[in-house]
């Protein structure tokens, strides 16, 4: 069989280590020894998948690899051997390194392992960086630079949190039925916060389609939880636009203005399915909602063919189950579309956003719509001035356009 | 199993909605009712409530001599009120028992896991 290049290893391993990290926790009950085995693996695979080829089952190969290896290790390690008789019995199990494909319990290992990062006792950023760390598959250092923080202080933060999983004793299970609502919202979260990294950060637009293998991963494994759904079609109708968001000369564009065919339509078309999978489920949620007002957008020809009226009816129903003061703003914005920048600016005016930069520049819209320049000028400043990627900021200087956040 | 901390906070000099005798009478009848329940469990090792800070103690060592001075150690704008010291099988359990607590009493409840040695990072 024909080698493969360390590009190619490293793109295996990234898509099946998140597996083998989770099976080995499971096996070990212990993060450090599953992280240290699974990269013994790949420096093995580096020299022998390059002369040989990947093997015929490289996720196999790699847990059945990584499993030896840390064996090894907790039998050079006298101080361990309490460890080992307890997990050698099911750790054990093949030397055959093309074991079949596991399932079952094995996509149970990633369930449990993403509720254990994105733990409520964890801080926010931990639980995107372990996220990211063990399932993503991502280095440490790819993970400092995608949230611009040094690696060393990246390192420290893993090390913490892995640190609190076992001294607090952090549970690796999918939680009970009663904790799973509040536990599997965490979760989304941590899966759209990094999406939004992604599209926030034009250098790391990897961690989208992390976020979107993540998501993907989460409607596999909990096929019947509607929000789970909701997020990885929100997902897909966002990443649909990425492309076509940004001009050639790296300046925003928006979604009115986008060149619709370039939006990708095998994209849309698996998240305009999610979308009707979910209004058939009819248990809606907020990212089956903000999936469905995308996926409006998604369905309209050219932007004056938008369906504002549904955007807004779906807007009223995502204000109450999420109502906070951001989809209020966006709820404005559909209000402007239907009844005009007067009706909109008198609802955006209640609002309390002022750090907010797509406040300002809804604001600096409705003004200049209203034909009030001095206060749209000031109001596009401002959005400037807070806005986050230099591509925006930009945008609003030249004196914004019908933003629309 | 691990055992657990769970403290209880109070703050300073700030009046807390002050509970008629009736709602205090209730609300011990609520502790008196979870302490049973955390025995019963095999979760309950040791529980306890504090004096107010003004009443501790702090000795140290100064100068190779033992100083002792009025208390608490650190000034600070919540002190510890009381805790319960309790097994656990993970952190979701302990909790669990924080959650009761804390539904109880009203103040914020911090949840610490015991060292063990075996805990300690290896050198």
């Amino acid at each position: 069989m024909a080698g493969i290049d360390e590009a190619e290893i490293g793109r295996v391993f990234r898509d099946n280590s998140g597996r083998s990290v989770a099976t080995l926790i499971r096996v070990f009950g212990d993060i450090d020894i599953a992280e240290d085995a699974v990269q013994e693996a790949y420096t093995l695979a580096l020299t022998r998948w390059a002369r040989d080829g990947a093997p015929p089952n490289p996720g196999g190969w790699i847990t059945t690899t990584a499993r030896k290896r840390a064996i090894d290790r907790l039998r050079r390690e006298s101080r361990e051997r309490e460890l080992l008789g307890q997990m050698a019995a099911s750790a054990l199990g093949s030397d055959d390194p093309d074991i079949p494909e596991e399932t079952g319990p094995v996509q149970d290992d990633r369930l449990r392992l993403i509720f254990t990062c994105c733990h409520p006792a964890l801080s926010a950023e931990a639980q995107v960086a372990l996220t990211l760390r063990l399932l993503g598959g991502l280095s440490t250092e790819e993970v400092a630079r995608s949230f611009l923080v040094a690696e060393p202080t990246m390192a420290q933060r893993l090390v913490r949190a892995k640190h609190k999983i076992k001294a607090a004793r952090i549970p690796y299970r999918v939680p009970a039925d009663h904790e799973l609502p509040d536990r599997l919202r965490a979760v989304l979260s941590v899966v759209y916060l990094i999406y939004n990294a992604g599209l926030n950060s034009p250098a790391e637009r990897g961690l989208c389609a992390e976020a979107v293998r993540l998501g993907r991963l989460l409607t596999t494994l909990m096929p019947d939880e509607p929000e789970a759904a909701g997020l990885l079609g929100l997902l897909l109708l966002t990443e649909s636009r990425r492309a076509s968001r940004t001009g050639a000369d790296g300046s925003l564009v928006l979604l009115g203005e986008q060149d619709r065919s370039r939006w990708d339509r095998a994209a849309i078309a698996e998240g305009l399915r999610i979308v009707q999978w979910c209004l058939r489920r009819n248990q809606p949620g907020p990212y089956q909602l903000q999936a469905a007002i995308n996926a409006v957008h998604a369905d309209a020809a050219s932007a004056a063919e938008t369906d504002w009226s549904q955007i807004v009816a779906l807007y009223d129903q995502l204000l109450v189950v999420l109502p906070t003061p951001v989809v209020a703003l966006n709820r404005a914005v559909a209000i402007g579309e239907v009844h005009g920048p007067a009706a909109a600016l008198a609802l955006v005016d209640e609002l309390d956003l002022d750090n907010y930069y797509p406040f300002h520049a809804t604001r600096a819209d409705m003004l200049r719509r209203l034909g009030r320049e001095c206060e749209a000028a000031a109001a596009y400043s401002r959005a400037a001035d807070l806005a986050p990627t230099d591509a925006e900021r930009e945008f609003f200087r030249r004196g914004g356009r019908a933003y629309r956040p | 199993m691990t055992r657990y901390m769970l403290s209880v906070h109070s703050a300073n000099g700030v009046a807390q909605e002050p509970m008629s005798a009736e709602e205090m009478q209730q609300s011990w009848q609520q502790i008196g009712a979870l302490e049973s329940e955390m025995k019963a469990a095999g979760a309950w090792v040791f529980s306890g409530r504090l004096h107010e800070p003004g009443t501790a103690t702090v000795v140290r060592v100064a100068n190779g001599e033992i100083l002792t001075t009025d208390g608490p150690f650190a000034e600070a704008k919540e002190h510890l009120g009381g805790f319960y010291i309790i097994n656990a099988d993970d952190l979701d359990a302990a909790l669990a028992w924080a959650s009761k607590v804390t539904r109880i009493i009203g103040t914020p409840i911090e949840v610490w896991p015991f060292a063990d040695f075996a805990d300690e990072p290896r050198g």
